[in-house]
């Protein structure tokens, strides 16, 4: 076999192997992200066929639209609670878990067991917990004279709440992100640093651990930021989004606009700016990581 | 010898703060911990005793038999759990047949359009189903096919990001040996199936981890396509107590802990493979 048959066998062949998922990848991302662009610009709704052309009406919607206005407002509360604290928690248990090899295998799992779990059942369990009158925490806080607090029934409290138990979720899927970062800085360079006198545990942190986990530190906070964008789960079993919309975030503002008041025009305006912030979160990353991979 | 005397200089002061530390670290496990054990606990009480202001784990009236028994035999639980199997085993090997595949001719095979497929893939990683469920769920609404288990399964068929991961890992079998199982006359195909897919395993296995759970434990996807019973998955059954829970609580937290322990059981069973294969999606966005 010539050379030039050899390689036209073997494009064929390739285009064989890729045809099946490349007809998947145009229906189910290419044709609905171009008909979602197309839908965004109608007020296109699913009980009726008869629709219009809106132009930028659905987004200039977005502009005076009270809800959305309070759900983008009560997402940033909410990831303004979450954030710091998955990662700083999540950060300093990595550290002080990797510094006991005895016990990290046990401690990992525990910290894990979140992570895998369905969401949807726990955060029954966490209702149950968080019960304003009967709670488990409620009971605990008032025998050391604290609370009655309302977790999920008060206006101010919710994303409190909420915050708390996605930080229960993924704390785990954070600290283990933290440790491989851990686990892949060199034990020399800590030699390196007390012998230039940094050997006080917070002079490590500062001179070695910090500046070497510049690329998981990044990571972390990214995909965080997107896991707080995608705040769904919660909502949708504890709360939908009351009391008083007070826990209407963004994603369940754009469900609820889309399957159940079947706003379709609006709601794909609204999926679209929500994959737009999505988009930006990693661009940071992107640039980030490149210029801070320093090895 | 230095390094030696380093780790003893830094231990020895320090052991009364590791100790209070690692009492700190479990203490912390257990708050991670107690959720399950609460839950476990009340699925096995009858239901004035869960809200008992005199809280124990241990049930004081046993009534674990009667409120499992009434969950999985009484009530359709076994049914979602069947649902949510036939839905996530199906789009995995969906997913495997047609990214294994792909992810072979990307790294291995040169065709004009493999860079443009390549650019699309990487797009693709950064869109989840929230952007795309309204054409999808519009397409399937048009077609007759809403609540079905190939509208459960359809927008999963592909996952971009296996493709991706099979990529990486396949762009680092070497060629050499490609070549030479090719001029020992393999054709392309036994080299897919006898050579690279073996290699692939442990990605595999990491990626079907990573699959299964991340479907069973969806939320979204089910509650838009889903109305009727009998196809509802575990976790959307669980929409049922929304804001409201069954009057009966010790079923309630019964069923939560069926719907549960699938995947909390094989994480005990595989740890090191589901702890690899979830935050493996840490690769890459």
């Amino acid at each position: 076999m010539s050379l030039i048959t050899k390689k036209r066998a073997q494009a064929r062949l390739a285009y064989m192997l890729v045809l099946p998922a490349v007809l998947l990848i145009f229906g189910i991302y290419v044709l609905p992200i171009i008909t979602v662009f197309g839908i965004s610009f109608t007020d296109y709704s699913l009980v009726s066929n008869y629709f219009e052309f809106i132009g930028l009406g659905n987004y200039r919607q977005m502009l005076t639209d009270e809800a959305f206005g309070n759900a983008l407002r009560n997402t940033l509360i909410y990831a303004g609670l979450f954030l710091p604290s998955s990662f700083f928690i999540s950060l300093f248990l990595a550290i002080a878990i990797q510094e006991r090899k005895q016990f990290r295998s046990i401690l990992e799992v525990l910290y894990f067991l979140p992570v895998t779990s369905t969401l949807a059942a726990m955060a029954l369990v966490w209702a149950a917990l968080m019960d304003s009158n009967q709670g488990v925490i409620n009971l605990w806080a008032g025998a050391i004279g604290l609370g009655p607090f309302n977790w999920l029934g008060s206006e101010t409290m919710v994303l409190l709440s909420m915050a708390l138990i996605s930080l229960w979720s993924v704390i785990g899927f954070n600290m283990v992100l933290f440790l491989a970062g851990l686990t892949a800085i060199p034990a020399n360079l800590y030699e390196a640093a007390a012998i230039d006198g940094a050997d006080h545990p917070v002079d490590k942190f500062f001179r070695v651990t910090w500046p070497m986990l510049g690329p998981t530190s990044m990571f972390v906070a990214v995909t965080s930021s997107i896991t707080a964008f995608k705040l769904f789960d919660t909502v949708a079993i504890l709360t939908q989004g009351g009391p008083n919309r007070s826990s209407e975030v963004f994603l369940y503002l754009t469900f609820l606009e889309g399957f159940e008041y079947f706003n379709m025009g609006y709601s794909a305006a609204l999926s679209l700016v929500f994959l737009g912030i999505i988009f930006l979160f990693a661009l940071v990353q992107a640039l980030f990581v490149d210029r801070n991979v320093q090895y | 010898m230095s390094s030696i005397n380093l780790t003893l200089r830094s231990f020895a002061p320090r052991s009364v703060w590791s100790l209070i530390g690692t009492l700190f670290l479990f203490l912390g496990a257990w708050v991670m911990v107690f959720p399950f054990i609460w839950m476990v606990s009340s699925s096995l009480k009858p239901t004035d005793e869960v809200y008992d202001a005199d809280f124990s784990i241990i049930p004081r009236t046993f009534k674990g038999f009667e409120n499992y028994y009434e969950v999985l035999f009484n009530q359709p639980y076994l049914t979602y759990l069947m649902n949510s199997f036939l839905v996530c085993g199906g789009i995995l090997i969906v997913q495997l047949i047609t990214a294994v595949p792909a992810a072979y001719a990307l790294a291995k095979l040169k065709f004009r359009g493999s860079s443009i497929l390549f650019g699309t893939v990487i797009a693709a990683l950064t869109i989840p189903i929230n952007v795309t469920s309204i054409p999808i769920y519009v397409g399937l609404a048009k077609t007759g096919l809403l609540d079905t288990y190939l509208a459960m399964m359809l927008p999963f068929f592909i996952s971009v990001f296996a493709i991706f991961l099979f990529r990486q890992f396949f762009r680092s079998f070497p060629d050499s040996v490609i070549d030479a199982a090719r001029v020992d006359g393999f054709s392309e195909m036994e080299i897919i199936l006898r050579l690279i897919l073996p290699s692939a395993v442990p990605a595999i296995a990491a990626f079907s981890v990573f699959s299964f759970v991340a479907h069973w434990n969806d939320l979204y996807w089910p509650l838009i396509v889903v109305t009727s019973q009998d196809k509802m998955t575990a976790t959307l059954s669980m929409m049922q107590y929304q804001s409201d829970f069954d009057t009966d609580y010790g079923r309630t937290f019964a069923s939560a802990t069926v719907v549960t322990a699938p995947m909390v059981i094989a994480f005990l069973f595989a740890r090191r493979l589901f702890i690899r294969g979830i935050t493996m999606t840490g690769v890459k966005g």
